[in-house]
């Protein structure tokens, strides 16, 4: 049977004596998965297409088959270098719908939280476009970083990329009691790293000559191609979620946006640099916000079977805690770290496991047809995520699943871009330009 | 803040027969327009006083049940004055067609391309109106409500 399919448009206007090769969709130098179809006149690019969707993986139409509360680890797996973000993304749309309140003390440990996830994205974006223009020390360097970043969120959620640790209505569970040793020592060795790498490649003539006025993008451009985040800053554009409609504490917490002046592979570098100082900064002051001690955390907790052994007793003085497996969810800290409604947040696994209207309010959370019950309605809300602006438009039509829930991927936006960036440059140029642009799969196919 | 207030009212003002409904559920400012009116209005909502020169998400919703099933949902952000809108229409099935704007925003052209894939909805003006994350050959549109979750799809020769 012949090849059914149509040409691409660059494969039908591409001159009959140009060189077409591929870069990808699995290419040594892309971090990614992303064919880039090049037409080359020597080194030189002519014309380009991009070819997405090797990641796509049907989370929009997954997330209508799962009702609101499960849905939430597929939002992890989107920005899978920042998932905390995505997660907040998800559960304050969700939030807004529900006209939820959430206590303060959530809201501060999910801002702590982004920013450490910030950190680590961007971290991450310029560890691969480093290491691709052939710095592998700043590579290895950052990377170290992040395992002292990624540290702090382990310790606290137990997971160190698929976390599910922002949930509909709060957190999953308070900090852990060593958080704050664990978040400055994070702080001190992700400032040395970037002082090491501001060192290794501001300056560093290689480095200059690939990303210094290559690629360059206009704001007029920028905004024409929707793109928000540390590339649209690059250009000039004052536009960041958290100054704009600031969620969160983010109006609490004093930082600064960087901006780029020329919107070249260097400023966008650069942004990113300069953007982990402030997110740094607003660590600090997250953690000057928290009082100092959880309230009543991993006092004296007792294993399930004793906990219920305990519960059974008709006269029992002991306060039943369970720990360690629910290290700080217990009972005593939901008020600080969940919603107050009872119908939007999982009731606490004392309840559960010790009495019966526990086990039934439990087993109505999770039931099919029960659960999270938004209004009818659609709303659309973004937070500042990693690459840019990570919006969620939700639908609902009152029943336990989302009837459609879109995400705004700001990479989409960005990697649209591409084609015409490239165009006229040489075929070493693509890297960079691709490698600043921090283009994540999960985010991009979905 | 007064003209702040005013966008709503001001377009349904200049759009009489072809703004349907405005109003702002859960505090998001939401118009709905007659299809045929979509290039004017998205046109004029990028020019001044309106300034909304970003297009952030174009997007489809799908309903089976009603007679113009698909709804095309566009959302715009004006940095300078920062504010969203949403812009929503509705077309039928027989004739899911709904003007480009690719000569407006320039990812419009990969978001109306997902739009396409996703949901079939074509879009008049397209430079280049192909499947964006389904491969050629993939029969359907995944999004649309009677797509099965699990329906699979038929195997595809080869390429020579």
């Amino acid at each position: 049977m012949p090849d059914q399919s149509p040409p691409t448009r660059f494969a039908a206007a591409a001159r009959p004596e140009s060189l077409l090769i591929n870069m990808g969709p699995s290419h040594p130098a892309m971090h990614g998965t992303i064919r880039i179809m090049l037409e080359l006149d020597g080194e030189r690019i002519l014309n380009s297409e991009v070819e997405v969707g090797y990641l796509h993986r049907g989370f929009e139409k997954t997330c209508e088959a799962r009702t609101w509360f499960n849905l939430l680890i597929y939002t992890d797996r989107l920005n899978y270098v920042s998932p905390l973000i995505n997660n907040l993304g998800y559960a304050m749309t969700m939030e807004k719908m529900l006209g939820l309140a959430v206590p303060e003390r959530a809201q501060v440990i999910r801002a702590l939280m982004s920013e450490v996830s910030r950190v680590s994205d961007h971290l991450t974006c310029l560890a691969a476009m480093a290491m691709e223009c052939g710095a592998f020390t700043a590579f290895l360097y950052t990377m170290k970083a992040r395992e002292f970043l990624w540290d702090v969120i382990e310790q606290t959620s137990g997971a160190r990329m698929t976390t599910s640790y922002i949930r509909i209505g709060g957190v999953r569970a308070d900090l852990h009691p060593d958080y704050a040793a664990h978040v400055a020592k994070a702080l001190v060795e992700t400032r040395k790293v970037l002082k090491d790498v501001h060192g290794l490649l501001d300056k560093n003539k290689i480095f200059l000559n690939r990303t210094r006025d290559v690629a360059v993008m206009s704001q007029e451009d920028a905004i024409a191609y929707g793109w928000t985040g540390p590339c649209l800053r690059s250009t000039g554009v004052r536009y960041d979620v958290r100054k704009a409609q600031p969620y969160l504490v983010y109006d609490r917490v004093a930082f600064d946006v960087p901006l780029g002046e020329r919107g070249d592979n260097f400023d966008r570098y650069m942004v990113r640099m300069l953007e982990m100082e402030q997110s740094l900064r607003i660590i600090e002051q997250c953690v000057a916000l928290l009082p100092k001690a959880a309230p009543g955390l991993m006092a004296d907790g007792m294993p399930p079977a004793e906990a219920i052994s305990e519960a059974r007793r008709q006269k029992s003085g002991r306060p039943i805690r369970l720990s360690p497996n629910l290290e700080g969810s217990e009972k005593a800290v939901y008020k600080d770290i969940l919603a107050a409604d009872g119908g939007a947040v999982i009731p606490p696994k004392e309840e559960t496991y010790t009495s019966i209207e526990g086990l039934i309010t439990h087993f109505k959370f999770f039931m099919k047809g029960h659960g999270i019950r938004p209004p009818k309605g659609e709303v659309y809300f973004a937070v500042e995520g990693g690459n840019g602006e990570l919006g969620f438009y939700i639908v609902s039509d009152g029943s336990d699943r989302p009837y459609r829930l879109h995400l705004r991927g700001p990479c989409f936006h960005i990697v649209s871009a591409l084609e015409s960036l490239i165009k006229g440059r040489l075929i070493a140029d693509v890297i960079p330009t691709f490698g600043s642009m921090n283009m994540i799969g999960g985010e991009l196919d979905r | 803040m007064e003209e702040e207030k005013d966008v709503l009212s001001s377009l349904r003002a200049a759009y009489p027969g072809d703004v349907l409904e405005a109003g702002a559920p859960f505090g998001d400012e939401t118009i709905v327009i007659r299809p045929a009116a979509l290039p004017a209005i998205m046109a004029a909502l990028r020019q001044s006083p309106y300034e909304f020169t970003m297009l952030l998400d174009l997007t489809v919703v799908d309903y089976p049940d009603r007679p113009e099933r698909f709804e095309v949902v566009y959302h715009l952000l004006s940095i300078p004055r920062n504010r969203r809108i949403r812009i929503k229409l509705s077309v039928p099935e027989s004739a899911p067609v709904v003007a480009s704007l690719t000569g407006l925003w320039k990812n419009a052209e990969w978001l109306e391309r997902e739009a396409f894939d996703m949901f079939g909805v074509r879009f008049e003006g397209h430079p280049y109106l192909r499947r964006i994350f389904m491969y050629d050959g993939f029969e359907g549109h995944p999004l649309r409500k009677d797509y099965g979750l699990r329906h699979r799809q038929p195997r595809i020769p080869l390429r020579k």
